[in-house]
């Protein structure tokens, strides 16, 4: 389990995240909503430790990411996967490369097991056969799916979603979703999916937490978060749903 | 130590046969008559050794080494490859930095003596073809000159010019910012910095180890 509690985060003089609190719990998918530039992509890395908040703690199983020293957080990581906005691979590597780049220094495992581990990863993110194709050969769609393919490699318990639809076609995004929700499915992962795209959310997510301005204006389940009458709410997923509608029509 | 290393060979060759032939040549060019020709040899050697080859070659690694390097470790900052690597449980720099800088002060050395012996020979075509100065003179005046500290000096350089600009380099493109326009100025960045502090760090260790 993850609890975030009274996050705060701050750039310069630019306060991004101003007291986030909420929990994530076990084999869910947790959907964090809000704006373009409202901070989701930082609380993600504030997770995994990337960057440390200014005040406030996040636990994960029990243990307060701010407060550890490198090696711990080293060790916290392999409870993690993160799919990054741009699938962040490593263009100078293959695709088999990438995918085994952490089994290789990570674990012991020999050639064979690892190729096989590869061929699993693709598989399961619907990709065979690509293990030799460069980074740059890819679409915007594969390079997601490869990152997936990257994140599960070391089978973590939590996988961290950065904007996993964003700049892709609505049949790439919907296949993308579909991923999401099969990590959790048969793999048993518990994720945190950070977005602004609000049908997405909804396909994917079994809570949410609303974010504005750096805070957080509600949590609760897709329901809940439906048919809220908070006013901000409300206009966050009014204005969304309807610039979607748009783009689909 | 491939890419820092044998891919610089040429350039290194390149420069280094210019830099000899051009020395012998402006060496013969500014004695007097009644000085011997053989002292042509023994400028060349002297100077090669001593400043102008390492020198030259940090500055032009400045370029080439160090621009890529800083290029390539701010592109895979603004692309989010080095947090990538982080979340991976990975070491960054372990990874990125360790390698390219140990790999400067292996080989930045190496293309030093590589870059020697072809300024030399440099110099000798420079002095027989364009200055014509017999052969013999040329060899003669090397030898009476050459001293083995000369050569050791140049490659103790070497391995200090190597260490400063990976270094530097490699603090440059790990923390970049700003997206491309970041890579760019930080690049600019190094091969400026990089220039100057060779020149500073080339007084320090003359003025210390002669």
């Amino acid at each position: 389990m993850i609890r975030i509690q009274n996050i705060w985060k701050k750039f310069g003089e630019n306060s991004v995240l101003r007291g986030i609190t909420f929990d994530v719990q076990d084999k869910q998918t947790t959907v964090v909503l809000g704006r373009s530039g409202g901070g989701k992509s930082v609380l993600l890395k504030l997770i995994i430790g990337l960057l440390k908040p200014d005040a406030g703690s996040i636990e994960v199983d029990g243990k307060d990411v701010a407060t550890m020293d490198y090696k711990e957080l080293r060790a916290l990581r392999f409870k993690f996967g993160f799919l990054f906005q741009g699938a962040a691979l490593f263009d100078s590597m293959t695709v088999g490369e990438n995918i085994s780049l952490a089994l290789r220094r990570h674990t012991g495992w020999k050639e064979k097991q690892i190729a096989e581990s590869i061929s699993y990863a693709l598989h399961i993110v619907g990709l065979d056969s690509v293990e030799h194709l460069m980074p740059s050969s890819l679409s915007g769609g594969m390079k997601k799916r490869v990152g997936l393919a990257r994140a599960i490699a070391l089978t973590p318990r939590y996988i961290l979603y950065d904007e996993p639809t964003t700049g892709l076609d609505m049949e790439t995004a919907d296949g993308i979703n579909l991923l999401i929700n099969e990590m959790r499915t048969i793999l048993g992962i518990t994720s945190i999916v950070v977005t602004h795209d609000i049908h997405s959310a909804f396909v994917v997510g079994d809570r949410f937490a609303v974010l504005e301005n750096g805070t957080t204006l509600m949590t609760g389940t897709r329901e809940e978060i439906q048919s809220s009458e908070h006013e901000e709410v409300r206009k966050y997923i009014n204005s969304s749903l309807k610039l979607q509608e748009g783009r689909r029509s | 130590m491939v890419t820092i290393g044998n891919d610089s060979i040429p350039i290194v060759v390149f420069v280094g046969a210019f830099v000899g032939m051009v020395t012998a040549v402006q060496s013969a060019y500014q004695l007097y008559d009644w000085i011997p020709r053989a002292v042509v040899g023994s400028l060349v050697v002297k100077s090669v050794l001593l400043e102008l080859m390492p020198l030259m070659t940090a500055m032009v690694l400045a370029g080439k080494v160090g621009a890529t390097i800083t290029a390539e470790l701010g592109t895979m900052r603004v692309t989010e490859q080095i947090d990538a690597l982080e979340a991976l449980a990975f070491d960054s720099v372990s990874f990125l930095i360790t390698p390219r800088v140990l790999a400067g002060i292996l080989m930045f050395p190496v293309l030093i003596i590589f870059g020697d012996l072809v300024a030399i020979l440099g110099g000798m075509v420079g002095a027989v073809a364009v200055a014509k100065i017999p052969a013999t003179a040329f060899i003669t005046g090397m030898k009476s000159s050459f001293e083995t500290w000369d050569a050791v000096f140049g490659i103790i350089k070497g391995t200090f010019f190597g260490f400063t600009i990976t270094s530097v380099a490699c603090y440059h493109g790990y923390f970049v910012e700003g997206g491309s326009e970041g890579v760019g100025k930080a690049t600019m960045g190094t091969v400026v910095l990089t220039c100057l502090t060779v020149v500073v760090l080339d007084f320090i260790l003359a003025s210390v180890l002669l």
